[in-house]
């Protein structure tokens, strides 16, 4: 029998037919894999080109006079003293208040929450608090801070308007810790006697404090970046004093007067130099900026590295 | 105790929603809310103001849409991506990288808008004026990636993987099971992520305040200026209107404005992605 050339065989031109098919189709795989790694480098060039474009421009002006002068008329004088400090306090405030109101809440939710129409209502809150634009967060401390309660344009009422901002993001970070921990420390410390209360000092809190720790700095390098609201309670952007120090010589030794002293952000203080038309200042801004986002990246690089750590040590 | 700190967060809810109504009383005791949401001008510092809130509306829509038409295809794609192909470790640098870019404050991304995107989108587009709403809605775009890629991510690793086992059973390959599998079971998730994606395009204050300009303009041309209701809410913080004064109160009712349409959006994004919850 002589055997027939191989593109004649029916059989033969099936089976190419289906190979074609099963090809074509891998293809498209490939193409995806492609496009999507091609989506990925869009987002990470564009944080390269951001982070390159602020350097080259910013990176001359980052000296030591920079962080240690006030905000300036000239563009070369001018530093970033008054706003690394108003930073640094208006981050303070947050953290005190919305560590144990966030780190409360998250408990309260988790361990002592009954389930009624109230929790519900609590819990919906709070995952629509965390879709409010920043901005109108600023509108209510606007209204309530600065005009009801009196507070003015102070460090304080910045630090309660930012802690109510990260307030979400605390109380999220603190119930996925908690809930993480397997009901069996619950029953057994139950077990031993102890009350609700001595459960949750002595077990709960502990075991979740990584994950309310990374949660919090999450939201404080959330806060640091936040200008909208800032801007909306009507902080001032020339601000050529420093707050007064938190210590003093006589008794009683602190003083809480900075508090209701008037301020200025690092975020603030880059808006003001980027929207001012001179190119000296905006390489200020650059410098501000390149500042800001180191300083945000290494909080949000540090939560991550936390995170990490807790994935791996903690095994129940 | 603790029932009261958790209570802080119905209470700033019930401040929002009152601050913002009460304020708001006194700009609508002077402007007819008809008047305020069809008047095609917004003037409120001028000497002859006209109060129409539909020229911020237009900008605030037409920068979100810009952003969005960035946000919703790559975050997709990123999403499906990191859920159905990438490799374990590609998994684990990206989304590290994903979430710092979400973490990068709003004002740099506006002075990268401002000062690095629009040069270069002039160099391709030399009569393009330097505050659009073009670069900022495109940076913002970029911004809102991890959110939309991040949820809509979860969604569909939410699938069950029996559903995934069926697929390549069949011979489905990853791109089909991906797309004609995982997506439909998914899509409930997905559009949760593209309406938060749209909240957060709308209530984005920074880079469109410092980017896009801060003249309402009541137009959808993503080449020209113009301003957003946070843009303007901004402008009026920064000048030094007193307080009562009719100029002063109207960023209240911009605000209100804004604070029902991302409300709606957050309330519809949250009802979707419960849906997706109990699916399985």
């Amino acid at each position: 029998m002589a055997a027939i050339a191989p593109d004649r065989d029916p059989h033969e031109q099936k089976l190419r037919a289906l190979r074609r098919l099963i090809a074509s189709q891998k293809r498209w795989d490939l193409v995806f894999a492609c496009i999507g790694v091609a989506c990925l480098m869009v987002g990470v060039l564009t944080l390269v080109a951001l982070f390159v474009d602020m350097a080259i421009d910013g990176v001359p002006r980052l000296n030591a006079d920079f962080f240690s002068s006030f905000p300036s008329r000239r563009a070369a004088n001018a530093g970033i003293l008054s706003a690394m400090v108003g930073s640094t306090l208006v981050m303070l405030v947050t953290a005190v208040v919305a560590v144990p109101l966030g780190a409360g809440a998250g408990v309260y939710l988790e361990e002592y929450a009954p389930r009624n129409w109230m929790t519900d209502v609590i819990e919906i809150n709070v995952t629509n608090l965390a879709g409010v634009p920043s901005i109108v967060y600023g509108l209510l401390a606007l209204g309530l801070f600065v005009y009801q309660f009196g507070l003015g344009q102070s460090i304080l009422t910045a630090g309660l308007t930012l802690a109510l901002l990260i307030l979400p993001i605390v109380i999220v970070a603190t119930r996925e810790a908690i809930r993480a921990i397997p009901i069996g420390i619950r029953e057994g410390s139950y077990a031993m006697g102890a009350t609700k209360w001595q459960t949750t000092a002595y077990h709960i809190l502990p075991y979740s404090t990584s994950g309310i720790l990374t949660g919090v700095i999450i939201g404080l390098a959330r806060a640091i970046g936040e200008t909208a609201p800032i801007i909306t309670i009507g902080a001032l952007t020339f601000i050529a004093f420093l707050p007064p120090a938190p210590i003093k010589a006589e008794a009683p030794f602190v003083s809480f007067e900075w508090l209701t002293s008037p301020f200025t952000v690092m975020p603030i203080q880059m808006f003001n130099w980027t929207s001012r038309p001179e190119e000296a200042f905006q390489a200020n801004a650059a410098a501000a900026g390149l500042v800001l986002v180191v300083m945000t990246l290494a909080m949000n690089a540090l939560a991550i590295y936390i995170r990490y750590r807790l994935r791996k040590n903690l095994k129940w | 105790m603790l029932f009261l700190a958790a209570f802080v967060s119905v209470a700033t809810t019930l401040g929002i929603v009152f601050i913002l109504a009460w304020e708001s009383v006194v700009f609508f005791r002077e402007v007819p809310l008809w008047t305020f949401l069809t008047d095609t001008m917004w003037t409120p510092l001028f000497s002859e103001p006209r109060y129409g809130i539909l020229p911020l509306l237009s900008g605030t829509l037409t920068t979100s849409a810009v952003a969005l038409l960035v946000a919703i295809p790559m975050g997709t794609i990123i999403a499906i991506y990191l859920s159905e192909f990438a490799p374990f470790t590609v998994r684990e640098v990206a989304k590290p990288i994903l979430e710092l870019l979400g973490g990068v404050p709003t004002i740099i991304y506006g002075y990268f808008a401002l000062l690095f995107v629009t040069p270069l989108l002039q160099r391709i587009w030399p009569e393009l004026p330097g505050f659009n709403m073009l670069s900022a809605g495109l940076v913002m775009g970029i911004m809102i990636i991890p959110y939309v890629s991040s949820v809509a991510e979860d969604a569909m690793r939410a699938v069950p993987m029996a559903l995934r086992e069926g697929s390549y059973a069949m011979g489905g390959t990853r791109f089909r099971t991906a797309t004609r599998v995982v997506m439909p079971a998914a899509m409930s998730g997905i559009a949760a992520a593209y309406i938060l994606g749209i909240s957060r395009a709308v209530g984005e204050t920074m880079v469109v305040a410092v980017a896009a300009g801060m003249q309402p303009n009541f137009t959808f041309d993503p080449t020209e200026p113009a301003a957003t209701i946070t843009a303007y809410i901004v402008q009026v913080a920064l000048g030094d209107l007193p307080h009562g004064s009719i100029g002063y109160q109207t960023i209240f009712a911009a605000g209100l404005t804004l604070f029902l349409m991302t409300l709606f959006f957050n309330v519809l994004g949250h009802l979707l992605k419960r849906r997706y919850r109990e699916a399985y």
